[in-house]
């Protein structure tokens, strides 16, 4: 049961594979027996109620947690002993919207935030850093606004504007993977728009990326590939181009009635 | 030909905008700064017409070059200005200013003491970040707490004794306080030096840069892989380090030591650095600013006694000046964070 998800509809090549992943906080069982595989260039969408196990499978992904049982494989190499800053170095990102920027500095000071580059003195290469800040701007962020500069506080831009700063920032320094946890959370449509184009861009860019939204428009918008996770485990995976979002409403809806995505009592394969 | 004309409709629209942007940026990066040097001049051009025969001749600043550096404190401000902009502050300065200088005055080999006493300074520094980083308390309460007990530590270790200087003899003395061509005194130079290098270290080093993340967004700058930890024992060593040597630079121009020495150099300082426009949220600061404001708090009490006002004035003023300073920069975060 545990090797559908993978042969079935995930990419061949897959960049990440979680395998038989469980979860134990003492009594609290948060995941069990889970199954996540995310391809290469591929965007997977992951849904599912609150306390499903979402946000446990990130923290595995990231180094976080490590898991009870289970593998993780990266690029085909099993990864034992995941830490954040491993996790980091592999190309694993992760993009919070609030708590990722720095307000009140400037935008190429949070592009280059913790990772800053230095002349052969010592001292830091300003002028190179604004001249990559303003490629960004102008090849990824496709600001057109003259107003904004590699010199323009972060804090004066929109809720959509700072979640692509910190996409940018991401790609630019060669994440393979970005995890976006509820991008969307608190902004207008027209700020959710943009920032449904961000994660475009990771496509666009060659890159992977999980995608977390409460909102199954939005995931079935953006996502190649959608990940059902209910009650600690994977209920199951669909192609967004051979599900309509109604039907893939209508799966959920029927997940929280029956605790299957077909309606079935029985465990087994979607498509 | 009519269609290279037609062409770039939008374009020179695009351009006129480009101006504007300027002035914006100007304005955003150093209307502050501006603002304190306006602020200046302001208070200069009151002074000389109040008093013209002070102002308008030399010993008044050769006067204010020595003591706003060291006896006002001037460098300290530099230091605890990235303190500030780190979001954190130090009270304890002007006791760590006793504690070096008394380190200082127990060499019995005046540029060995020195060296010993800045380290001093530094370690005491190390210290207050120490408590702050490790137990977190916040550093408004743990420098009051040290700043009492360093300042009872060298009263008793004197037993509320001074000294005369006279044993740091030339070299020394001169290096600190000597008066370049007979004017100026050595304390403007050395302020302007550590002006430039911790310009320097805040803008165009990384650690500098980290300061400014620190203490703008703390979690965010961990999370981004910033140490935050030893960004801000970074700058209270340096805070007191700057503490020890104007401590041992403002004894030497009084060539005697007082146990209690710093002891006045807490109100000063602390309103150099938010009248210099340093946000007292973090996160924002200028040196330039900084340096500036010293000079204008290190006026305002020749320049209250000048136009024969009460000296009583002088508190009244410096107290007004940081509550004023903070409001102002209170109005205007609020309007870049919209």
């Amino acid at each position: 049961m545990s090797e559908w998800i993978s042969e079935s509809l995930a990419p061949p090549g897959p960049l990440l594979e979680l395998h038989g992943v469980s979860k134990w906080f003492g009594e609290v069982r948060a995941l069990e027996d889970a199954e996540l595989v995310v391809g290469t260039n591929e965007i997977v969408g992951l849904l599912g109620d609150n306390g499903a196990g979402k946000s446990t499978m990130i923290k595995i992904v990231t180094g976080y947690h490590r898991p009870d049982t289970g593998t993780i494989t990266w690029k085909g190499k099993p990864l034992t002993h995941l830490t954040v800053q491993r996790a980091r170095d592999l190309g694993i990102e992760t993009v919070y919207q609030e708590r990722a920027l720095a307000d009140q500095q400037s935008l190429w000071r949070n592009i280059f935030m913790g990772r800053e580059r230095t002349t052969r003195l010592g001292l830091l290469d300003v002028g190179g850093m604004r001249a990559d800040t303003e490629r960004l701007m102008v090849d990824f962020l496709r600001f057109t606004s003259q107003a904004v500069t590699p010199e323009s506080y972060v804090g004066s831009m929109s809720g959509g504007e700072r979640q692509g700063v910190a996409i940018a920032r991401a790609l630019h320094f060669e994440a393979e993977l970005i995890i976006l946890d509820e991008p969307t959370m608190g902004l207008s449509v027209t700020e959710t728009r943009k920032t449904l184009d961000f994660v475009r861009e990771i496509k666009a860019a060659g890159k992977s990326c999980i995608f977390i939204d409460h909102n199954i428009f939005n995931v079935h918008e953006v996502a190649d590939r959608v990940v059902v996770i209910d009650r600690g485990h994977t209920a199951g995976e669909f192609k967004t181009s051979e599900i309509t979002v109604t039907d893939l409403i209508g799966r959920m809806k029927l997940l929280a009635e029956t605790g299957t995505l077909d309606g079935r009592a029985a465990t087994g394969a979607e498509a | 030909m009519s269609s290279v004309e037609q062409a770039p409709v939008g374009a020179p629209q695009r351009r006129s905008v480009t101006p504007s942007r300027g002035m914006s940026t100007f304005y955003r990066h150093y209307g502050l700064q501006a603002g304190t040097v306006l602020m200046a001049v302001i208070i200069w051009v009151i002074f000389v017409f109040g008093s013209s025969e002070t102002w308008l001749h030399f010993d008044i600043y050769s006067s204010l070059m020595s003591t706003v550096p060291v006896t006002q404190s001037g460098i300290i401000a530099l230091t605890l200005t990235l303190v500030v902009i780190a979001g954190e502050i130090d009270l304890s300065f002007g006791s760590v200013m006793a504690v070096g200088t008394w380190v200082f005055m127990s060499c019995p080999q005046p540029e060995l003491g020195l060296i010993a006493g800045i380290a001093a300074g530094l370690g005491v520094g190390l210290l207050n970040g120490l408590i702050v980083v490790r137990f977190g308390i916040p550093s408004l309460v743990a420098t009051i707490g040290t700043w009492f007990f360093w300042a009872g530590i060298v009263l008793v270790g004197t037993g509320a004794a001074g000294a005369g200087t006279d044993f740091a003899g030339g070299f020394t003395t001169n290096l600190l306080t000597g008066r370049i061509g007979g004017y100026v005194p050595a304390e403007m130079p050395w302020m302007m030096g550590f002006a430039l290098l911790l310009w320097v270290l805040l803008n165009r080093h990384r650690f500098g840069a980290h300061v400014y993340l620190v203490g703008d967004n703390d979690q965010s700058a961990r999370m981004m892989g910033v140490r935050s930890d030893h960004v801000k024992m970074g700058v209270f060593a340096l805070n007191g380090a700057a503490a020890a040597f104007a401590g041992i630079s403002s004894t030497l121009e009084a060539h005697y030591f007082w146990p209690t020495v710093g002891s006045g150099a807490m109100l000063p300082t602390v309103a150099a650095v938010f009248l210099g426009g340093t946000s007292i949220f973090g996160g924002r600061g200028t040196i330039f600013g900084t340096f500036v404001a010293a000079f204008v708090i290190g006026a305002i009490e020749p320049g209250i006694v000048s136009i024969g006002l009460t000296g009583f004035y002088t508190q009244v003023i410096y107290g007004a000046v940081i509550v004023v300073a903070l409001i102002v920069q209170s109005a205007v975060r609020g309007r870049v964070q919209r």
